[in-house]
């Protein structure tokens, strides 16, 4: 051992970078190049001005505007409801903290267009329960509230979406110095100057950072404003790709407005990821250190019954109506019926398990594909974490930047990105078939895996693998036997991160299904779309479950590994 | 015979040179110390050599079997070069147990598992874990993963063992302890050692010769831990080797006069060369101090009782130097002084140095 042994290794680093650059080009950067290059090249040269005057047709034009309203709208709303939830959780003493902050997590979890079919039911002005509840016995003449609409839209997204500002806000007062508000009072600063002058200027970063999360989701987000939108004519970007390409059948025209809407959200979700990695690396959130401490707390007094009470009517409007109802139609033999328990029964979940072939094959559909991709992701998100983190070889610089690529390209970019690059065109066709929507799921999912086993190969410091290097181990020897199994909770998390969201995947499998590969998010939209409510209720509930299990598993699993 | 060889190393990063044209040879068997400054480049060339890092131009030879010859094309990985290394951090494995992390660089090298067993388990016996392989790190104190991590790279028998500031970690006593203990070992098992450190007391302690680099990853004098505290080869080394004292002296014909002032310097030996301005450098505890009228006069400007020793600052004619003291000395000689005393300073030893040379060494 104490001998020299004179043999040069072969370009590992070479080729795991190489590797790592292969996947995600094939994956990522190849696709939605293929958008931008269709968006502006048209007929062998560059068509600048065809692609302003796709925008400014009447109904592109319009959903540019939808999609902008939209996101707009509920980014306000849910960053007063976030923020305002994630003081009263962090900063008060309202009672039952702990259980509310939970529940006010939970819409993380539920996909919102099953939430916005809930509430179609509900409010949808002739046929929804509450408004027909308004109309019959309180003598209304018309509906009390029309779903169908931009602030219906905008409501139901924000339940949603809330969560992403409440969750950073919370991290931020939970990690605040109590001291910097200590020290302020001390100089004789009342509590109102403190919330104004030194609370708000700090938690300010994770505010707009949270907000412009909800932007990019919003902008780019299909589901709500497919269930809820489409019925009154209102479009966003995503949804009217949709329609286009599904309309027509991937005519060269729809292709094209496609490409140039998405070319949109592709510079939209840039801009936006930009602002907030500014926002985020500016001075001011080093004073949030990783510590936690023991915040002030304000003292409620008269309001703490009445907020209380308010959280719980929150959260029982927002989170355990909507899945009641879904429940309850869920289990009607007939849409239309009243909720008596003569007319409800379990027929519909034998019949969409057991019987009807296009759930069931959704069902199992979803799982394979959720789970191939999350196997697939986690380990290619390893190897490329790596190379990002950890080695020190020349041309790492091109994998940073395709690596930042998956965290802002948009679910529906994705989905036609992958129908330009793999159907045919490029000598491989996987339209129609479970591959396609295999590759999106990669694509899709690929910023999670990366975010997690960065996260955790971080952990691992260089010394332990140089360390192993010296005892002789090659690099792959290291790698096995000290990198995986260190990194393993990291992979773990990747894995769920991946698999559970894909269980309920929309956005891009609804571009991308073919009859046979429908998976549970199309299947239940489309079977409400065809006025199955029941069945897709149904349907709805099941997912509703599998992805309340998934998620207690995950909670199992990452207090186990510790993460 | 040398065990490491070093011609001509360049090392940078693209902004900052760290290494340049270094040259250094170690003495198989030695316990050679590499003392520098932080940010010197010392761990950069320790790296070098375990070859988790390539030098720009240059040869490294172990048992002059060269690992890196960049005009050849030679770069032999770390894993092939046979050496133990511990780290500052320790880097051991949390997912192992002692055991396991003791055994694997025996188990890369496929060594039959009885055989692994015993050389484990003697080894755990030799840095004094006994009882302990079962454990994981994270049940372990830092000294006692410290040592698992100094057994994980003696029991593969390497011929050079390379320790990364192993001890900075430590608290004070345990760090005493642990570098005699180092010392033992190397001793026992006949390892040639190369200690990497910016603590010059380690330095002494254990060498048998010691290099000191400077902030410029230059290499200012090689030699025993003796050579290095009696004769500095200049003003850096001396500095680096102690707080050191500097007063102004300053030449008047043949006559070398203190600070401003006009008392003579009162040292038999004076300063061979022309110029001027001169610097008599020496430790605090190469003064003496005396309330008879020998010597210089100075005044008492700072007086601090630190427990055992008693701690002045003296000014001599515009000049400040320090000193220190027992305590119990002070009280026999009649020394316990306060700010504004007068008294008499002489020297034991001195070193002179020309002032010009002293620019960035001196911080007053």
């Amino acid at each position: 051992m104490s001998q020299v042994k004179t043999k040069s290794s072969f370009g590992v680093a070479q080729l795991i970078l190489f590797l790592s650059i292969a996947v995600l080009v094939v994956v990522v950067a190849f696709p939605v190049l293929l958008i931008l290059f269709n968006a502006f090249w048209v007929e062998d040269h560059f068509n600048f001005d065809g692609a302003i005057m796709i925008l400014q047709q009447p109904a592109t034009y319009q959903a540019l505007k939808n999609s902008l309203i939209i996101a707009a709208m509920s980014t306000i709303g849910s960053t007063i409801v976030g923020t305002f939830f994630a003081w009263l959780v962090t900063r008060t003493d309202l009672p039952h903290k702990k259980f509310m902050k939970a529940m006010f997590l939970v819409p993380f979890m539920l996909p919102s267009f099953i939430g916005a079919m809930a509430w179609k039911m509900l409010l949808s002005p002739n046929a929804g329960f509450i408004n027909q509840f308004f109309m019959q016995h309180l003598g209304f003449t018309g509906p009390v509230f029309n779903i169908y609409s931009y602030l219906g839209i905008s409501l139901v997204e924000v339940m949603y979406l809330f969560p992403f500002v409440f969750i950073q806000v919370c991290g931020a007062l939970e990690r605040m110095d109590p001291t910097l508000e200590e020290s302020a009072r001390i100089s004789g600063a009342g509590l109102f100057t403190i919330t104004r002058k030194i609370t708000i200027p700090l938690v300010l970063p994770s505010i707009l950072s949270g907000a412009l999360l909800i932007m990019l989701y919003s902008m780019a987000h299909f589901g709500t404003v497919a269930v809820l939108g489409i019925e009154n004519g209102i479009y966003n970007i995503p949804t009217l790709i949709y329609e286009r390409i599904h309309q027509s059948g991937g005519s060269f025209d729809a292709i094209r407005t496609g490409t140039v809407l998405a070319t949109v959200l592709v510079i939209s979700a840039a801009l936006i990821i930009w602002a907030q990695r500014k926002i985020l690396g500016s001075g001011h959130y080093q004073i949030i250190g990783g510590k936690s401490f023991r915040p002030m707390e304000l003292k409620l007094r008269g309001l703490r019954m009445p907020m209380m009470i308010f959280c719980f009517l929150y959260i029982g409007f927002t989170i355990l109506l909507p899945t009641v109802v879904i429940f309850l139609v869920g289990s009607l033999k007939t849409y239309g019926l009243s909720f008596s328990p003569e007319n409800l029964s379990l027929d519909n979940f034998k019949f969409i398990l057991f019987e009807y072939a296009v759930t069931r094959d959704a069902i199992v559909n979803s799982v394979t594909l959720g789970f191939t991709a999350a196997i697939i992701t986690m380990f290619a998100g390893v190897m490329i974490s790596y190379v990002i983190v950890k080695m020190k070889v020349r041309g790492k610089g091109i994998l940073e930047f395709l690596g930042m690529l998956p965290f802002s390209v948009p679910g529906s970019v994705i989905a036609l990105g992958v129908i330009l690059a793999w159907s045919g065109q490029f000598g491989v066709n996987f339209y129609n078939t479970v591959w396609i929507i295999l590759l999106a799921y990669i694509a899709r999912y690929m910023a999670f895996s990366l975010k997690a086993n960065s996260a955790a190969l971080e952990q691992v410091h260089d010394s332990l693998v140089e360390a192993s290097r010296a005892c002789g181990a090659t690099m792959w020897q290291s790698l096995k036997d000290i990198v995986l199994p260190l990194v393993k909770p990291g992979m773990l998390a990747a894995f769920f991160l991946i698999f559970l969201p894909s269980l309920r995947e929309l956005t891009v499998s609804i571009m991308l299904y073919a009859p046979t590969t429908r998976t549970i998010g199309v299947a239940i939209y489309t079977l409400n779309e065809d006025g199955e409510t029941v069945i897709s209720a149904a349907l709805a509930a099941i997912a509703l479950i599998i992805i309340v299990i998934g998620q207690f598993i995950i909670n199992h699993f990452s207090k186990k590994a510790g993460v | 015979m040398d065990i490491i060889r070093m011609e001509g190393i360049t090392k940078g990063y693209p902004d900052h040179p760290v290494l340049n044209d270094l040259t250094l040879s170690i003495k198989k068997g030695e316990c050679f110390t590499l003392l520098g400054p932080s940010g010197c480049g010392k761990t950069v060339l320790l790296r070098l050599i375990a070859g988790f890092e390539s030098p720009e131009t240059g040869k490294i030879f172990i048992d002059d079997i060269p690992v890196n010859d960049m005009e050849e094309g030679i770069d032999v990985p770390p894993e092939n070069r046979g050496l133990g290394v511990v780290f500052q951090d320790y880097a051991v494995w949390p997912h192992m147990t002692v055991f396991e992390n003791i055994a694997y660089p025996l188990k890369i090298a496929n060594v039959p598992k009885d055989e692994i067993q015993q050389r484990v388990m003697e080894m755990v016996d030799i840095v004094g874990m006994k009882g302990l392989d079962k454990r994981y790190p994270s049940e372990l104190s830092g000294g006692q993963q410290q040592r698992v991590a100094l057994a994980r790279a003696l029991v593969g028998k390497p011929s050079l063992m390379l320790l990364d500031e192993p001890l900075s970690n430590l608290d004070a006593n345990l760090r005493e302890e642990m570098r005699f203990e180092i010392k033992e070992l190397q001793r026992k098992l006949g390892v040639t050692v190369l200690y990497v450190t910016h603590d010059q007391e380690i330095g002494l302690a254990i060498s048998d010769r010691v290099a000191i680099m400077d902030e410029n990853g230059v290499i200012q004098q090689i030699g025993t831990p003796w050579e290095i505290f009696e004769q500095p080869a200049n003003p850096f080394v001396f500095n680096f080797m102690g707080i050191a004292n500097f007063i102004d002296v300053r030449r008047d014909g043949t006559n070398f006069f203190v600070g401003t002032g006009t008392q003579p310097m009162p040292w038999d030996e004076k300063p061979e060369g022309e110029a001027v301005d001169w610097v008599a450098a020496f430790r605090p505890s190469d003064v003496t101090i005396s309330r008879e009228d020998k010597g210089l006069h100075g005044i008492v400007r700072r007086a601090n009782f630190l427990g055992a020793m008693m701690d002045y600052l003296i000014e001599i004619d515009g000049a400040f130097l320090r000193t220190s003291l027992e305590t119990h000395h002070a009280i026999a000689r009649d020394l316990i002084l306060k700010a504004g005393d007068t008294i008499n300073v002489q020297f034991l030893s001195l070193h002179w140095f020309e002032k010009e040379t002293l620019k960035g060494v001196r911080n007053e």
